[in-house]
């Protein structure tokens, strides 16, 4: 299949990634797991129902899946909160973490959220310690972790279930530091400037692969996943799958430590030459 | 008390090769003999201002500080030395807003004399030996850049290389659009960073300053194994304008502030500035202090090692006891190798004793 996110421009993707037909993670359980499971609750207050967990088979063994889950009708979207997480949300992830590991069970987390809820309860219930909490604990896994961005990749609401191994993205979800709305409010002063902010922010699947953030790109039928859901989910399994399989040839311990240098190397630095502050600053491109 | 505000003003000259800023709460540098508070509005000498850590004599505001300024509060007189000053941000985006990125990286620094939003390095706080990485709000907003990331990281490679205890000194807008998802990549990575100290048993502590939100509040500023924060810190993931406009809820009185953050259990303590210096060293002498001073380790085998080694060393250990046990042989060779290994681990090799 093409790559239809290279020809359209950033906007239009951010578009397709929130088209209220999109499948969620629940349609991707439905088509990808066997057996499911659902697991539910932080075990310490309440469930949040914007990320969904449990157990349940893909191809031929037991796996762990956690997602958000973000809805389709209004109902669910009010009953889900959008697939914006609480601090519930994300210590339940948590808990199925520690479950994957104690039992040695691949992890597979789909994302798809505009970011953690920004609510006072939310604030006070310890929202950003439960981001990086979540982040740690995916971190520590020895097991193998797959994640796939099936939507909206939104900020470290979508990374807290992003520490993987592998980091797929179907080619028209889209992954950034911040809305492009957000991004507009803040740098243009104006919300109105979200298709500049949206280019600016790179946040496509193409894009994010020359970035060596992401491993690969799913292929997507032609006008999006929504268009033939099946068949979307046919091109994520054998992703997913094809992960899976490299992951199982490392040790376990060695897969920590490859995802520990995974995310060491991210980022665009160089070691500067010349006095320690005024000097002129190569910001052009890499001299490499 | 006179003399150790000396040392401060001195430390502030040594380090610093402009004329050091002092900002506003709204980050702007104010001119003038006299600093006006923001709250009570009481006029001070800025000379005295300063001398009382940038915090209000009158009703104990605590002002936004720089981050060298921050280090020479903290530090030994001239025990301090940066590492890592040389890496440079790129721009990986080539991103354009109002204003293109490169052009307000270098306003960032011509404004705070430094080039970047972190500044990183060895010191020494009350006589302990320590890593200590100070951000800088006026610097882009303090945000997480690639920059911010890779000095986090190194500091920590540093801190566990030496087994020195690492002090961070937090304050951020969170992370820095311009560099896109990479950007929210350091979250990721300084969170791996902590791993590696957790895992390596160093103690780390961290300080919150105002404003500290975003994706360094959600990151390694929250991880620290002591977690404290300056007095009417703004402590938050979302800020006020971002809850108010997505939910329509109102805030109420004292929200995110680090006071109310204590109440709710997300710190250890809110501590005025000027016992700020004391009670790190206390932390970090009490979290490493399960080393008896002669150098014996009260601890089992592997206590300061990382996990994984001293786990390893352990499993040696009683695998020899089990083979000598049940008659096998070999069980002498793998006793005497994990006895060696675990010496290795308790003073590695070049360390100093204590």
């Amino acid at each position: 299949m093409r790559h239809e996110a290279r020809r359209h421009d950033a906007w239009v993707t951010v578009g397709i990634c929130r088209h209220k037909d999109r499948p969620r993670t629940r349609d991707y359980i439905e088509h990808l797991i066997g057996g499911f499971e659902e697991l539910r609750g932080d075990r310490l207050r309440a469930d949040d129902a914007a990320v969904v967990g449990g157990l349940g088979w893909f191809e031929s063994r037991a796996v762990v899946v956690v997602g958000h889950q973000k809805g389709r009708d209004l109902n669910e979207q009010t009953q889900v909160n959008f697939g914006m997480a609480r601090p519930e949300g994300y210590r339940k992830a948590q808990r199925l973490f520690a479950l994957a590991e104690r039992h040695r069970l691949p992890v597979l987390t789909f994302v798809d959220t505009p970011g953690a809820y920004p609510g006072v309860a939310a604030e006070e219930g310890g929202q950003a310690r439960a981001i990086a909490e979540t982040m740690l604990s995916m971190a520590r896994l020895t097991v193998p972790v797959v994640a796939t961005i099936i939507g909206e990749g939104g900020s470290g609401g979508a990374l807290a279930l992003a520490v993987a191994d592998r980091v797929l993205m179907q080619e028209n979800s889209t992954y950034s530091v911040i809305t492009p709305e957000g991004c507009a409010a803040i740098l243009w002063h104006d919300a109105k400037f979200a298709p500049q902010a949206a280019e600016a922010l790179h946040p496509t699947a193409s894009r994010l692969l020359e970035l060596e953030v992401i491993e690969d790109v799913i292929p997507e039928p032609r006008g999006g996943a929504h268009h033939n859901p099946s068949a979307a989910a046919a091109r994520v399994r054998v992703a997913i799958s094809d992960a899976l399989t490299e992951l199982d040839a490392i040790p376990p311990l060695e897969r920590r430590r490859l995802r520990r240098e995974r995310f060491r190397r991210l980022g665009s630095w160089i070691e500067g030459a010349g006095p320690y502050a005024m000097s002129a600053v190569p910001l052009g491109p890499p001299s490499t | 008390m006179a003399a150790s505000h000396s040392r401060v003003l001195r430390e502030v000259a040594a380090l610093s090769p402009l004329e050091v800023q002092f900002e506003s709460r709204n980050g702007a540098p104010r001119e003038g003999s006299f600093w006006s508070c923001p709250t009570c509005e009481a006029q001070t000498d800025r000379a005295e201002w300063r001398r009382a850590l940038s915090v209000c004599p009158h009703c104990g505001y605590h002002a936004r500080v720089g981050a060298r300024e921050r280090v020479a509060q903290v530090v030994d007189h001239g025990s301090f030395t940066e590492e890592w000053g040389r890496l440079r941000p790129l721009d990986p985006l080539k991103f354009v807003d109002l204003e293109a990125y490169p052009t307000r990286v270098r306003g960032a620094q011509a404004a705070t004399g430094l080039s970047e939003a972190i500044v990183v390095g060895t010191a020494r706080i009350e006589g302990v030996d320590c890593v200590l990485a100070a951000m800088d709000f006026g610097f882009m907003g303090g945000s997480m850049g690639s920059v911010v990331g890779e000095r986090f990281y190194r500091a920590v490679e540093r801190a566990v290389a030496d087994h020195t205890p690492l002090v961070a000194i937090c304050t951020s807008g969170g992370a820095r659009m311009q560099e896109g998802v990479l950007s929210l990549m350091q979250m990721a990575k300084t969170t791996f960073a902590v791993d590696l100290l957790n895992e390596a048993r160093v103690p780390y502590v961290a300080v919150l300053a105002d404003p500290c939100t975003g994706g360094v509040v959600a990151s390694f500023a929250t991880l620290a194994d002591i977690c404290v924060a300056e007095p009417g810190a703004r402590l938050y993931f979302s800020g006020p304008r971002v809850i108010r406009e997505t939910t329509r809820e109102e805030l109420p009185e004292g929200f995110a502030s680090a006071e109310r953050n204590l109440e709710l259990g997300h710190l250890d303590a809110v501590l005025p500035r000027a016992e700020l210096r004391t009670r790190l060293a206390c932390y970090m002498r009490l979290l490493k202090g399960g080393v008896r001073n002669d150098g014996t380790d009260t601890a089992a085998p592997g206590q300061w090692a990382g996990g994984d080694l001293g786990r390893r060393v352990a499993g040696e250990t009683r695998r020899a006891s089990e083979r000598a046990r049940r008659g096998i042989g070999g069980a002498r060779r793998l006793a005497e190798e994990a006895t060696r290994r675990a010496k290795e681990l308790v003073a590695p090799p070049g360390r100093e004793s204590e």
